[in-house]
């Protein structure tokens, strides 16, 4: 049996929350944990290896940007794939986060197909 | 050296075997060289015999020319049905997409629902009700409104994009909001970026049977969002009616709390 994709799901909603782990729930072989803020993303994402990171943008505690910032700036973690799920969709908003390190951009409000065709296509998962 | 005996002989064993299975192989072929041999020669007798007589010639040639059309007629039909598969799986692969967004939609509708009945504190049912406008719909500018019963007001107890108290309160049947709340009826115009910004898109009365409850007023989408989908709509009918059972459960239930509390305290007060 191949080993299990642990995907990060930071986002301060739970609703959202709810609804990611269901899209990606629809993918083989994955085990998701949830961070509701920047602070609770950072813990876990330190503490714990994972092969994909979902981070919302605007959060309390700590946003997104500025733990995608974090994030890069650790030499073991620079290589795990971000993906942004924000309701920015100002173009200069998806330069920045791209520009941080983030690997995609997604707005709000999501398709679950669109996520999980960028999950799929960062943890190289054949569909 | 003892010990290398048995190995030995395992070896040899072996190698008997492979030899017998080689032996049997090659007879095998012997005789299937044979049969081929045979077949071989009565197919130039036959032609020989048909060169001979051009009567059977003629029965050849006929032979051949049925075999070619039957041939001709078995490829036609293995095209058609090859055709008719790829139309088939051309179907499947719409009825999958149809399906798979069906499902989609479901899932967003029972986590909708689901959240909003995960609570009967009111100011959670309010946040619930936003976290679903901005995420599951896609609104910038947007307020929930909760219907005063005292003054049969609607007044907005929570927003996004704007301060609450930047819009403006409704009398039960007047303007936009209060019109559809009192009839019940969903008001939504097409394009979620209209000219006046003060003008509501969407008014989603919430209402417990007949009761009026509360509303929701869309002023303007995400700048990403550029309409309403079919799923805007389940979801605006569900909030209509999810939204308003969850508020007035939530507001129920304060309020027997506090007549619970009340209670209490006499009880209190009386026994101590």
């Amino acid at each position: 049996m191949s080993e299990k994709h642990r995907i990060l799901i930071v986002e301060d909603s739970p609703t959202m929350r709810q609804l990611l782990v269901f899209a990606l729930k629809r993918l083989k072989n994955v085990e998701i944990v949830e961070a509701q803020d920047g602070m609770d993303g950072l813990r876990k994402v330190s503490s714990d290896h994972f092969d994909l990171a979902l981070i919302d943008i605007n959060m309390p505690v700590m946003d997104g940007l500025k733990l995608i910032r974090l994030i890069r700036g650790e030499e073991n973690l620079k290589a795990m794939p971000i993906v942004v799920i924000t309701t920015e969709g100002a173009k200069e908003d998806r330069e920045r986060a791209l520009g941080l390190g983030a690997n995609e951009y997604l707005t709000k409000p999501i398709q679950a197909n669109r996520v999980l065709a960028v999950a799929k296509g960062l943890l190289k998962i054949d569909s | 050296m003892s010990d290398d005996r048995p190995s030995i002989f395992g070896r040899t064993e072996e190698f008997l075997t492979l030899f017998k299975r080689g032996a049997e192989f090659s007879k095998e072929l012997i005789a299937e060289n044979e049969r081929l041999r045979r077949r071989i020669l009565d197919l130039e007798q036959h032609q020989q015999f048909a060169a001979q007589d051009p009567e059977q010639w003629d029965k050849l040639r006929e032979e051949l020319i049925q075999r070619i059309s039957s041939l001709e007629a078995e490829r036609q039909n293995f095209l058609e049905r090859l055709q008719s598969l790829e139309e088939e799986n051309h179907q499947f692969a719409t009825r999958y997409v149809e399906i798979e967004e069906e499902n989609n939609n479901l899932a967003n509708l029972y986590v909708a629902s689901f959240q909003l009945h995960s609570t009967l504190d009111l100011s959670e049912v309010v946040k619930i009700i936003l976290e679903i406008v901005i995420n599951l719909v896609g609104a910038e500018v947007f307020a929930v409104y909760v219907m005063d019963e005292k003054t049969n007001r609607l007044e907005a107890v929570a927003s996004e994009g704007a301060d609450p108290s930047t819009f403006p309160s409704y009398s039960l049947g007047s303007g936009i909001l209060g019109r559809s709340v009192a009839s019940g009826e969903i008001y939504c115009e097409d394009g979620g970026h209209p000219e006046d910004a003060s003008r509501p898109v969407v008014c989603v009365p919430l209402r417990v049977q007949d009761r009026p409850v509360g509303a929701i007023a869309i002023h303007r989408l995400l700048q990403q969002k550029e309409r309403f989908t079919p799923l805007d709509h389940e979801l605006f009918t569900l909030l209509g009616g999810h939204a308003a059972t969850a508020i007035f459960s939530a507001r129920l239930y304060s309020e027997s709390e506090r007549k619970r509390n009340t209670i209490q305290g006499f009880i209190d007060l009386l026994t101590k």
